[in-house]
């Protein structure tokens, strides 16, 4: 795995994003070396689809994330956003563009500005963009504090740190949705959250999903959060692409030694399931100097020669499920 | 893991009815609210529970790392037969270390970030066992052999920003093991790693518990990585433990409402995508102002009026391990004709809902 290609890309009409190619990388300073966060990933989101994107940390998905916002610009590789190509517009179109896409960040409490009430924040968007009349974002952001389960009366008295953790990730949901957004870009939204809250939040999601007519991206370390909400996964490796294919199918038939590996990890909630992970060798290399060939090898249980030497690209292995792998697994 | 040799049957550690408190403006909080377990040698009890169930505030009550200012800690605890309650923290140091030791949940924020690795194993070995410099350095580069750190030579000399996450982790377990404690606490030790990293450190905690005799209590928010790793696991709220059960039974024939709805919150690997998770509604309780009966009731589906007013002791089952606290429990009649009544509720909303 961790490798190239765009065999997995699809050529319909309902394609809302489409990431081609994408280069991040971050110099080093002083030293005249890069990171290479990502290097060269490619996929596509279909209107209404949930992609989950999963790898271990260091593994470029949440720089993905950042990259289709311009948060920062990628190095190379093309976003095309509904037909926008977002790499190249101009710093106000893209401002324009952002209102199209939201992004929902991790850390819920730090996300909101500790001196403002809850509302003001909710209501902010709306002001900066001028839009509607006071009476038409009253009414708008009322609307949209219920539908995320927040008492819009206490919102408007109240400041970030008088809610607690869960709550604080429905407002800052609010807050994405009311400048009606067609994707949504969740970068480990529940990691922070305790078990209990965390259903309620990605029970919310999915709702607000099918409510609004939203498309989102996933980003999280736990493979069973994504499974519950995916309909596609992506699983990255030191800034490239293993393995992509339907959620429950990704999971049943991981392809991949790495997703193998990464479905094997998680301690499952039952005693009964025997706890044997398979063994990995090592950690993560560096990214300032990735392996050759495939990026996976130092630590693949499978590794054959060509791995050392040549980078694998996307194939079909089954119908819609897709793997970088000169060795995969039997399906 | 529960052998009826004589010798373990007198247990290792025995908590008594565990209060500890603090005083803050807003009022006291009761953060451990009477808590009695014990522990066998060689045994390993996972702790589950939420954000402020008292689970961390229960291991450091135990081992005596609060705080003084504003404290308040009544009840016993009673450590190889003799009372730790009451102890100065000079009499204290002969027991950190050498009976007790801690794994924290943040390996960087744990590890002195200007010292070097081989002096931080080192040193509990110079303090608390007397041993010389070199006796020192070469049982640390042991122990980092134990915890299975390549070139172990070489990381003595290096500082914890040269080393990955998983890999401070190690060197935290090898500090804590350093003077050979007969019980270890693992404070949420996995949570800020990597899952395959995770898989590795929980393994080596456990081969480690295995092969020293060590006693284990395994904090945790992650009711999966207690499953596979402990012999008894104990549900804290608020405060107090609900629930204790040997793993099996506790995952095979829970009691408590709450560790129902703590295991049906959790998103499984065998479910299909899209299965509506079943939550809990609202959030854990203020212990300034716990509520007046169950601490659970509040959000709790099967609370009937006396779980308002009267708090349930625990109680023992069919199986003397097996203890909850609850008024109708899983499977009391109470639960029955209150979830039929619930079934019938959401088929009621269900059809609504397609009309």
């Amino acid at each position: 795995m961790a490798g190239t290609g765009k065999a997995h890309l699809r050529n319909s009409p309902d394609v809302l994003l489409s990431v081609n190619e994408l280069v991040v990388e971050f110099p080093v300073a002083r030293t005249g070396l890069k990171v290479n966060a990502v290097s060269g990933i490619s996929f596509d989101v279909i209107k209404g689809e949930t992609l989950g994107i999963v790898g271990e940390s260091g593994c470029g998905k949440s720089t993905t994330g950042r990259a289709i916002m311009q948060l920062p610009a990628p190095t190379s590789g093309s976003i095309d956003f509904n037909g926008q190509e977002l790499t190249t517009l101009s710093k106000d179109d893209m401002r324009d563009a952002r209102t199209k896409i939201q992004m929902i960040f991790q850390d819920p409490i730090s996300s909101l500005n500790p001196r403002r009430k809850v509302r003001d924040i909710v209501l902010e968007p709306l002001l900066v963009w001028k839009r509607g009349t006071q009476e038409e974002r009253d009414i708008l952001v009322n609307k949209i504090l219920e539908d995320v389960g927040i008492d819009p009366q206490r919102a408007a008295e109240s400041y970030p740190h008088q809610f607690s953790g869960g709550q604080c990730q429905r407002i800052s949901i609010a807050r994405s949705l009311v400048l009606d957004p067609q994707m949504i870009i969740c970068d480990e939204p529940v990691s922070a959250l305790d078990v209990s809250v965390q259903a309620q939040v990605i029970n919310l999601l999915e709702d607000l999903k099918a409510k609004y007519g939203l498309t989102l991206i996933f980003i999280a370390h736990d493979l069973a959060v994504v499974k519950s909400i995916s309909d596609r996964v992506l699983v990255m490796y030191l800034g490239k692409m293993c393995e992509l294919a339907s959620s429950d199918d990704l999971y049943a038939r991981p392809s991949h030694p790495y997703t193998n590996i990464l479905v094997d990890s998680i301690p499952e909630p039952d005693p009964e399931v025997i706890y044997a992970p398979t063994a990995v060798m090592g950690e993560p290399p560096s990214p300032i100097n990735p392996p050759a060939g495939c990026r996976f090898n130092p630590r693949c249980p499978n590794v054959q020669d060509r791995c050392r030497v040549e980078e694998p690209e996307m194939r079909e292995i089954a119908p819609a499920h897709f793997v970088a792998c000169h060795n995969p697994l039997t399906y | 893991m529960n052998d009826s040799d004589p010798r373990t049957t007198t247990p290792l550690l025995e908590v008594s009815d565990l209060k500890t408190y603090f005083r803050t403006e807003r009022g006291t909080v009761k953060a451990v609210d009477g808590v009695s377990f014990s522990l066998q040698r060689g045994q390993s009890l996972g702790i589950v529970g939420e954000s402020g169930s008292g689970k961390t505030v229960l291991s450091r009550s135990i081992m005596g790392l609060l705080g003084r200012t504003n404290l308040f800690r009544e009840g016993s605890i009673k450590f190889n037969g003799q009372e730790l309650m009451g102890l100065s923290v000079k009499e204290m140091r002969s027991i950190w270390g050498q009976e007790m030791s801690m794994i924290f949940q943040d390996p960087m924020t744990s590890l002195n970030p200007v010292m070097k690795i081989g002096r931080q194993i080192a040193e509990p070995l110079m303090l608390h066992l007397g041993m010389n410099k070199s006796e020192a350095r070469l049982t640390a580069e042991k122990l980092l052999t134990d915890v299975r750190i390549p070139e172990p030579q070489r990381r003595l000399n290096q500082y914890p920003h040269e080393l990955s996450g998983g890999m401070r982790q190690r060197v935290m377990i090898a500090i804590a093991l350093a003077c050979g404690p007969t019980l270890l606490f693992a404070d949420e030790p996995t949570t800020a790693l990597d899952v395959t990293v995770q898989a590795e450190i929980l393994q080596l905690i456990n081969e480690q518990r295995v092969d020293r005799n060590m006693s284990l209590i395994l904090v945790t928010h992650n009711i999966g990585v207690v499953a596979g790793n402990t012999d008894v696991i104990a549900v804290m709220y608020g405060g107090k433990i609900v629930e204790k059960a040997p793993t099996k039974t506790l995952f095979s024939s829970y009691k408590m409402p709450y560790t129902e709805a703590l295991m049906r919150s959790i998103p499984k690997l065998r479910q299909a995508s899209h299965t509506r998770l079943a939550t809990i509604p609202g959030r854990p309780p203020d212990m300034v102002n716990p509520p007046l009966g169950c601490n659970f009731a509040p959000r709790c589906a099967y609370a009937r009026p006396k779980c308002l007013v009267e708090e349930p002791e625990l109680t023992v089952t069919e199986n003397p391990e097996h203890v909850y606290a609850c008024f109708y429990p899983v499977g009391s009649p109470e639960y029955h004709e209150r979830k039929l009544e619930l079934s019938q509720r959401s088929d009621l909303l269900s059809t609504g809902g397609q009309n």
